[in-house]
């Protein structure tokens, strides 16, 4: 398949065609990470840069192991978005470019900014999360979990549960899942969920069990303190007592559902105890599936890189 | 001093569009009429185009003092005549705010010096647009306010707002005040919708604007004092101004361009030319704005010009400042949005554009093309079709979210009391 993106910005710029190809080669690298040697030559000669607005540990190390065992110099870079630290894009942009780096894994707290950033730089960007808006490389780890136990996507019945309004990576899965063509429930708090959702095709649900109800695929979210704070719910305690993903819930869905986080989990109020050291529960093959899916993300740049390249010099 | 106006197409009493001649001394409109009455005056060949009563701006910042890199009072005025508006107000949030009668005068001196076209400030409602207390209103007034005006900030205190309609109310001045609840607008930086949900950008809910408008309009129908309403967005608001008008509120309200002419889906991929307050709202909202225009219920059109500079544009939505640069853009819209749709004859047009906010800022000499008026008139070409050059803008603000979009309806020229002050070339 011909994926000849410069960029990695958003599952809901991108076919199913081209997510199912991301998967695929994902797959291949997977048989690379299960190998003794993990070093493969892909990468060899090329740079990239982790340019982190925000602070995160995972998303980078995630990335970081993916570029070293394609062989690429990784640089990391946390920067403030003060414009006097580099907050502004525009001049951003053309200073890497003229460091001669080909990637630039951005993650950044405002919607848009890495489609901003690739707008005025020549390296190929990947958004690493930008505001609320989408997480693509925690998305297709996601799906890559779903397809490696659901073999198809399409009439797969996914829930997800939790505070999908501020999750970039619920909108990454939603806007993917229903281009592969599942069928989407969303359950949470009233005052987090998207206005406007139902009208992409995602059903809303009041109540969490009935969301789950023939679930083949339940997702949580991370409920985070802020949300509290912002007067959007009262507390975690009557959070836990309506969303949690435990036993009973699981009651609910199809025999063989699976249960979904993208982590840090908050054992006991988002999903509890009993399901998250349950087998049902993939958030370690998530992990293993995010590093696959971020080498196959650079893997296919840089081929489209070099055809265009190539093409170039014709 | 002596200027015809020949060959204008004008309204005669009868209603019908008919050639005249408009004959002018010191300012002033003498007679309409099939000869040139005059002796010896300067002749200006309308060549059979419309000549419309200036137009007159309710909604304007000029950022001058204060802000003067973005506009100023030279580049506005510049701007303004190149869009056919002979008079325009001002924000009173410059800094330091317009709050008081020396900064009342001020902008009065240096307009006169200045600016090619009339400039009536409006005074802030507030001290310092604080919305805490009361500023010296009759002071103002004395000094040469048309209104007064909370700027783009809302005065939250209901009963400062109230006392506010009810004191103004001695001098007649028009309240003119932007609705936004800040506690349901936040820090949204776009309308609260489908749009902003797959732009994961934070959404105004409309709940901002109309709680605003309907508590504002419940004030002035148990008080004294003339409530205007700028900045009208979205349909319930217009639907609660309707009802409120049915009920007898005195009350009167504007929009801008931008809200009949873009929907939120102009933010699409980030556009910041986009970003404005209130925001871009939906295609039902527009319907029920030019609905509004339609039937009365919305008075007048204002610019609702908040220029800013364009580098504050290229960054993350988030970040980019709010603002658009619409004066230059304003008549075209309009022209192409309600009139050659139909919506709006150009006299009905005119009237949104001049007479209303004349009436609404007591303007009594302004407004109209007849004898004894100011001569503040624009010549239109109705027929011009172009594409829109924010480039060549003569506000400080070369950008528009319709840069490049095809328009019909063009000023060609303006006349300040009697004075060509633009004139295509």
């Amino acid at each position: 398949m011909d994926l000849s993106r410069k960029d990695f910005i958003a599952l809901k710029y991108m076919s199913a065609d081209e997510i199912l190809h991301v998967l695929d080669t994902a797959e291949t690298m997977k048989y690379l990470l299960d190998k003794k040697n993990k070093k493969a030559p892909h990468l060899n000669g090329k740079s990239m840069i982790l340019l982190f607005y925000e602070p995160s540990v995972r998303t980078r190390l995630s990335y970081e192991m993916a570029g070293q065992f394609l062989s690429a110099s990784v640089v990391n870079m946390e920067v403030s978005t003060l414009p006097e630290n580099g907050g502004n894009l525009k001049e951003m942009g053309p200073l890497i470019d003229q460091m001669g780096v080909d990637f630039i894994v951005i993650r950044h707290p405002m919607s848009g900014s890495a489609e901003l950033l690739a707008k005025y730089s020549k390296a190929s960007v990947i958004n690493a999360g930008d505001g609320l808006n989408e997480n693509p490389a925690q998305s297709l780890m996601d799906l890559l979990t779903i397809r490696s136990h659901k073999k198809d996507f399409k009439g797969l019945k996914v829930t997800i549960i939790g505070d999908v309004a501020h999750s970039r990576v619920s909108r990454s899965n939603i806007w993917g899942l229903l281009k592969l063509g599942a069928s989407l429930t969303i359950s949470g708090p009233p005052t987090l969920i998207p206005p406007g959702i139902e009208e992409y095709g995602v059903k809303v649900c009041k109540d969490a069990r009935e969301a789950a109800t023939g679930a083949d695929v339940i997702m949580s979210l991370r409920l985070k303190s802020e949300r509290q704070q912002a007067n959007l719910m009262p507390s975690q305690n009557e959070y836990r007592n309506f969303f949690k993903i435990d036993e009973e819930m699981l009651k609910c869905a199809n025999k063989d559902a699976i249960v979904m986080h993208p982590g840090p989990i908050n054992r006991g109020i988002e999903i509890s105890t009993k399901v998250i050291e349950s087998e049902r529960c993939l958030v370690d093959d998530q992990i293993t599936n995010g590093v696959a899916v971020r080498m196959a993300q650079l893997y296919i740049l840089s081929l489209g890189n070099a055809k265009r390249e190539t093409e170039g010099k014709k | 001093m002596k200027t015809v106006i020949k060959d204008a197409k004008v309204r005669g009493a009868d209603g019908k569009e008919t050639l005249k001649n408009i004959n002018i001394v010191d300012g002033v409109i003498e007679s309409i009429s099939d000869e040139i009455t005059l002796s010896g005056p300067k002749i200006y060949d309308a060549g059979g185009k419309y000549a419309l009563p200036g137009f007159i701006d309710l909604n304007c910042n000029i950022c001058d003092p204060g802000y003067e890199s973005r506009e100023n009072i030279q580049t506005i005025s510049q701007s303004a005549a190149k869009a056919g508006f002979t008079s325009i107000t001002c924000s009173p949030l410059t800094s330091p705010v317009i709050d008081n009668k020396t900064m009342v005068m001020y902008i009065k001196d240096k307009a006169k010096d200045l600016s090619a076209v009339n400039i009536f400030p409006y005074g802030s409602m507030s001290k310092e647009g604080q919305g805490k207390e009361m500023a010296e209103i009759g002071e103002m007034y004395s000094a040469g306010i048309v209104g007064v005006s909370d700027g783009n900030v809302s005065i939250c205190n209901a009963n400062l707002m109230r006392n506010i309609l009810i004191y103004s109310s001695m001098f007649d001045l028009p309240v003119i005040t932007f609705c936004e609840n800040p506690e349901l607008a936040a820090c949204g930086v776009m309308n609260y919708g489908t749009v902003s949900t797959v732009a994961g950008l934070i959404g105004k809910p409309r709940e901002a604007e109309e709680t605003y408008i309907a508590r504002n309009l419940i004030l002035a129908k148990h008080n004294k004092g003339r409530l205007h309403i700028t900045h009208v967005s979205t349909q319930e608001s217009v639907e609660i101004i309707r009802y409120a008008k049915k009920m007898g509120v005195n009350v009167t309200c504007d929009t801008c361009p931008h809200y009949f002419t873009l929907s939120e889906n102009k933010v699409d991929g980030y556009n910041t030319f986009a970003k404005v307050n209130p925001p871009l709202r939906t295609v039902t909202d527009i319907a029920a704005i030019i609905e509004g225009l339609r039937d009365g219920t919305i008075d007048a059109i204002s610019t609702g010009h908040s220029p800013t500079f364009v580098e504050n544009k290229w960054s993350e939505f988030d970040k980019a400042d709010f603002g658009i640069s619409s004066m230059e853009t304003a008549f075209a819209l309009c022209y192409t949005t309600l009139v050659k749709t139909g919506v709006l004859t150009i006299w009905q047009l005119a009237e949104k554009l001049s007479k209303s906010p004349a009436k609404i800022l007591k303007l009594n000499t302004r407004g109209e093309i007849s004898p004894g008026m100011d001569a503040d008139i624009c010549i239109i070409d109705d027929k011009k079709e172009y594409r829109i050059n924010a480039k060549s803008f003569e506000s400080k603000a070369k950008f528009s979210p319709h840069d490049t979009d095809v328009v019909t309806g063009m000023v060609t020229a303006t006349f300040v009391s009697g004075n060509l002050v633009y004139s295509l070339a």
